[in-house]
């Protein structure tokens, strides 16, 4: 099985993506990572410097390449739910929520109104959290310490969120094919409402700490340009194509969960630069919280199911199994051999903090998918880093690294 | 008339031969297209001034294994200015599979192509930098075929620690 090719990889391999300098030795070849603390994770950057300015910025992935795809061609269509957690793990929401809309999608499923509600608070909850993870380490790179520590304390508050409404903080696995796992719990809203009472007023302290930090800006403004063409030819997405004026948000241009209904703008800078994604992010933590005040409002108007009644996609609730035969016989075929999706295959898009999140799911007539391939935005925000990075100075590559906001479990999956 | 409704009748004119099929399926629509004339398709896509697909929203690979035509690359290709998203998909045969490069039509293809040549090891003729990307350099095979094992880690116990441990794949002294 797993084997090692006896040949080592040569430089030759590597030779066509550096410099003629290179090869004379005008020019550096540094080693960045893969154990490097503004790499935000695994990732090995070749870097050819020109004394303190890089002329060439190789990205090397793969680190945490876990087989996720792979390892779900394996596994029941609700089994597998539990891997996407693992993909981006600062989006498990949205990643939960774009596997399951891909098989509802496939399967033909409705889903019930409060669970789509749930399904946009939770979403944009997360957006907040991931914002917020990104917003510290953004600044600890840029050696703002403080904010970092400011961040993950807010950042706590969403987990306990999540942890009372699943149980979990992280990979909570929440948002199932037809709905959510359970309704949310009482005196829930409560929390959220305070929250989002909250966290304005502490937004205000993190801009005054960056957003007319002189030093921050010097360290922002003018670093890693890209223009909106070039930005749209590398397939970028979310806030860092939005900083390049591109108005392109998948909740906006192919609504799903309802956004349509939603009130809420769709920040865009024109910059094109670090300060401008960092502008785009930071507009976009009130954009959501406007989301959520919507769907807490809505939320305590709409009663009924939180997941859908179709018994072969969605377990019956517990009480029935005593009572119902049908029921224990549903249960029990979702539990062993779960439910089969037709052949053919669908794309399903949401929009993740990072950008446009897909999945590409083909079923062949059974309970487990055929092929499940992830479309992740840090995997497409990565690849230009060569472009971005070149010409500037190494201390600026890691203000360009957090601009994108990669994380390295959605590139690598 | 749709864009994509557009979009596909203008794809049957322009190239009459290279459009195998049409298939209408969940309300996506995916035109199955002859892999020697792929990036001329692309192309007309992207800088035809009516249909204007800029962005190259996915690329993935799949594996029929047993059936032939073997693999399969699929394109999500969207047109920015009026929203509209179509899949491109091209069937390759399992021995030597073999498909253009379209990196000159969207850079952002690039890494999509390492990876799927990394996994099903499909070559992309004409790819400037064709090396795995996921998996060690020097690794053998290619994990995404329906016919490469599932990977697992063997228990050991402590009655047959050294049996099993003599097998495991990590380096050793």
């Amino acid at each position: 099985m797993a084997q090692l090719r006896e040949v080592e990889t040569t430089v030759d391999e590597l030779k066509h993506l550096f410099s003629e300098r290179a090869q004379t030795g005008e020019t550096m070849i540094l080693n960045m990572g893969p154990q490097h603390p503004s790499t935000h994770g695994v990732l090995r950057l070749l870097l050819e410097l020109d004394g303190e300015t890089v002329v060439h910025a190789i990205p090397d992935i793969g680190f945490l390449h876990t087989g996720i795809e792979k390892n779900m061609e394996a596994k029941t269509y609700l089994k597998a739910l539990v891997m996407t957690d693992r993909l981006d793990y600062l989006n498990n929401i949205g990643n939960n929520l774009t596997y399951c809309m891909a098989i509802e999608k496939l399967m033909e499923v409705k889903v019930p109104e409060r669970a789509q509600i749930i399904r946009v608070l939770m979403a944009e909850l997360q957006r907040i959290a991931s914002h917020l993870v990104w917003l510290g380490t953004h600044a600890i790179d840029l050696a703002s310490m403080s904010v970092l520590l400011y961040c993950f304390r807010d950042r706590e508050r969403i987990m306990d969120i999540f942890e009372m409404v699943s149980g979990q903080r992280m990979m909570t696995s929440y948002i199932r094919p037809g709905g959510v796992w359970r309704d949310v719990p009482d005196g829930w809203i409560a929390v959220v409402k305070e929250f989002l009472d909250y966290l304005p007023t502490t937004l205000g302290t993190y801009e005054s700490l960056l957003t007319d930090n002189p030093i921050f800006k010097q360290r922002t403004q003018g670093i890693g340009y890209i223009g909106a063409q070039d930005a749209i030819a590398w397939g970028m997405s979310g806030p860092s194509i939005r900083g390049s004026g591109v108005n392109y948000d998948v909740r906006r241009a192919m609504p799903y969960c309802g956004y349509e209904t939603y009130e809420f703008d769709v920040p865009l800078e024109t910059g094109g630069d670090v300060y401008a994604r960092f502008r785009c992010r930071m507009r976009e933590f009130h954009e959501s919280l406007r989301i959520c005040r919507q769907t807490v409002e809505r939320l305590e108007k709409t009663k009924g199911p939180f997941i859908t009644n179709d018994r072969k996609v969605a377990p019956p609730p517990r009480s029935e199994l005593a009572t119902s035969m049908e029921s224990l016989i549903h249960h029990f075929k979702l539990w062993t051999e779960g439910f089969s999706a037709p052949k053919g295959e669908v794309y399903a898009a949401t929009e993740s903090p990072r950008g446009e999140l897909g999945v590409y799911l083909s079923g062949d007539g059974g309970p487990k998918p055929h092929r499940v391939h992830f479309r992740c935005p840090s995997f497409s925000n990565l690849q230009p880093l060569d472009y971005l990075a070149e010409g500037h100075l190494v201390a600026d590559l890691v203000a360009i690294i957090g601009s994108v906001d990669i994380v390295l479990g959605d590139v690598d999956r | 008339m749709t864009h994509i409704a557009k979009t596909v009748a203008a794809l049957r004119k322009k190239f009459p031969d290279a459009v195998q099929e049409v298939i209408e399926f969940r309300g996506e629509t995916t035109v199955v297209v002859d892999a020697a004339s792929l990036v001329a398709v692309c192309l007309f896509l992207r800088d035809d001034a009516d249909l204007n697909y800029n962005y190259l929203a996915d690329l993935a690979g799949i594996d029929y294994y047993p059936d032939e035509p073997r693999f399969a690359v699929s394109y999500i290709v969207y047109a920015m200015t009026v929203n509209a998203r179509f899949r491109l998909k091209v069937f390759i045969s399992g021995d030597e599979p073999e498909v253009p490069t379209v990196t000159g039509v969207w850079p952002t293809a690039n890494w999509y192509e390492r990876e799927v040549y990394d996994m099903f090891g499909i070559t992309f003729t004409g790819h400037p930098d064709l090396r795995r990307l996921l998996m060690p350099a020097d690794w053998v095979g290619h994990p995404h075929r329906k016919d490469y094992p599932l990977g697992y880690e063997e228990v050991q116990f402590s009655f047959n620690w050294r049996e099993v441990d003599a097998r495991k794949p990590y380096a050793k002294e």
